[in-house]
């Protein structure tokens, strides 16, 4: 177990964080996130507001849609990366990073000024379930009644699982089809062993329980952001390769300005995803060399155990972040050959 | 419950020596490979490297973590288990057998004599995981 944003969190499970993984991406894996936190942002205004302090367009959600998007800072850098669950047109949820609950619950507060709203702090009246890989929609489809083949991803409807309440989204952060599942935090228990249960968990091709560790490199190797490594208050939107969630166009918000500049003036620096080439595995933090040259640090570093590759994300200059680039990672002083790849380094066959 | 096996001497670093003549060979115990997790790649020395006691001579690598090994004993590496390379999954399946790390001729033969029982390690790896 290890300390999480103050969550006690289990790293991996007995069958380990390489079986995890593959287990997910073959057939199901269970990921207890209910240490994400969630805010609740009710009122006339509520869409108005959120669309001023996020970087995606609110206002093109429907009910029952969910979105991708960011918290930005006057410059354009992230407060956090969050989802945006539009409940009514009158009632969304935001689903933000656990580490940074309390930061963003201060900035939302702080950025509410004369929106007819009312914002909560609700993170402590939900547990969240995120079932994950090929066979999650049939496992969880023993447990609901909610026709899950007709929710189409990042959508989600209110429905009863094992005969709790909650909302069941289809969503995650595994690169697979998957759903997460918001309940009651007093039911987090029941619905935890009865979706283990109802995957056959223990048997060679059933659910299995994942850790942090799985979470992680499944993440990776999905080519998605992580908040405090490839996203935080230094580096922009943009430069992490989310233009694709920064709609310049849609009226102003926090960062727009900065960021449309940004645009306009070109990168100096982005993110590129990476292979290595030599035998050696990149980590967290060590320093990417082109040339002799210290030009960049690794976010994220890790074997993919799916792809048996080990890869990784580093910020570099932009003229060193073309596809084919050969680059070198520091691995604790012995440099260690690696070229730039596309992101992701891992998509699903649909 | 970790394998320990009789025949062998153990340091608190979890490493294990085989005694050989004037050979050690060196590995990381069951207990060790247990709480790394699924290994994915070991950094071994070179043939004729030469280590003090206790000196990092390698690294092993977990999915999640890189953990430094270190040789009990002072010598000059004459074999590393190439193998692993391929297989670095030896040190979970079999760490006291195809998951040996290197041999190294010692410098000191009476070094052994310092290093843990195989009841004084069981006694170790108890008091540290309670």
């Amino acid at each position: 177990m290890v300390d999480f944003g103050g969550w006690d969190m289990p790293v991996q499970y007995p069958a380990g964080t390489i079986e995890e993984h593959l287990r997910t991406r073959t057939h199901a894996g269970l990921f207890d996130v209910s240490h994400m936190g969630e805010i609740d942002v009710r009122g006339a205004d509520a869409i108005a507001f959120v669309n001023r302090i996020t970087s995606n367009d609110t206002t093109k959600l429907v009910d029952g849609q969910a979105q991708y998007s960011a918290l930005t800072t006057p410059e354009g850098t992230v407060i956090d990366d969050l989802v945006v669950y539009r409940l009514a047109a009158d009632h969304l949820l935001l689903v933000v990073n656990a580490s940074t609950t309390d930061k963003d619950w201060d900035w939302i507060q702080s950025n509410h000024s004369g929106e007819s709203l009312e914002l909560n702090n609700v993170s402590a009246d939900y547990c969240q379930m995120a079932l994950q890989g090929p066979d999650a929609q049939s496992i969880l489809q023993i447990l609901t009644d909610v026709p899950l083949s007709e929710i189409k991803y990042y959508h989600f409807t209110r429905g009863n699982v094992d005969g709790v309440a909650g909302i069941i989204s289809r969503t995650g952060y595994t690169g697979e089809d998957g759903f997460e599942v918001y309940a009651p935090p007093d039911r987090a228990e029941q619905l935890w062993n009865k979706i283990l249960d109802a995957g056959n968990t223990g048997t060679p091709t059933g659910v299995l329980p994942c850790g942090l560790a799985a979470r992680n490199t499944l993440r990776l190797e999905a080519g998605m952001a992580l908040y405090g490594n490839e996203l935080d208050e230094s580096t922009t939107l943009l430069e992490a390769n989310l233009g694709w969630i920064c709609k310049l166009d849609k009226g102003d918000f926090i960062g727009r300005e900065a960021l449309a500049r940004q645009k306009a003036e070109g990168l100096k620096r982005k993110l590129a995803g990476f292979e290595v080439v030599e035998r050696g595995i990149a980590r967290d933090h060590q320093d990417v060399v082109v040339e002799g040259q210290r030009v960049g640090t690794v976010t994220s570093g890790s074997p993919a155990p799916f792809l048996k590759k080990n890869i990784g994300f580093a910020y570099v200059p932009v003229e060193f972040a073309s596809v084919g680039q050969q680059i070198q990672i520091d691995v604790r002083g012995k440099l260690v050959g690696a070229q730039v790849v596309k992101a992701p380094f891992y998509k699903r066959v649909k | 419950m970790a394998n320990v096996p009789e025949d062998l001497h153990y340091s608190k670093d979890h490493e294990w020596v085989r005694v050989d003549g004037d050979q050690a060979i060196i590995g990381i115990t069951d207990y060790a490979q247990n709480s790394l997790g699924d290994v994915v790649y070991v950094e071994l020395p070179k043939v004729n490297d030469e280590f003090a006691a206790n000196e990092a001579f390698g690294s092993v690598e977990s999915v999640k973590a890189v953990s430094e090994v270190f040789t009990p004993v002072a010598g000059i590496v004459s074999q590393i288990n190439e193998s692993l390379a391929d297989e670095p999954e030896s040190v979970n399946t079999d760490p006291y057998g195809s998951g040996w790390m290197i041999r190294v001729k010692m410098s000191n033969r009476g070094e052994v004599d310092s290093l843990l029982t195989a009841a004084e390690y069981e006694d170790f790896t108890k008091a540290e995981s309670e």
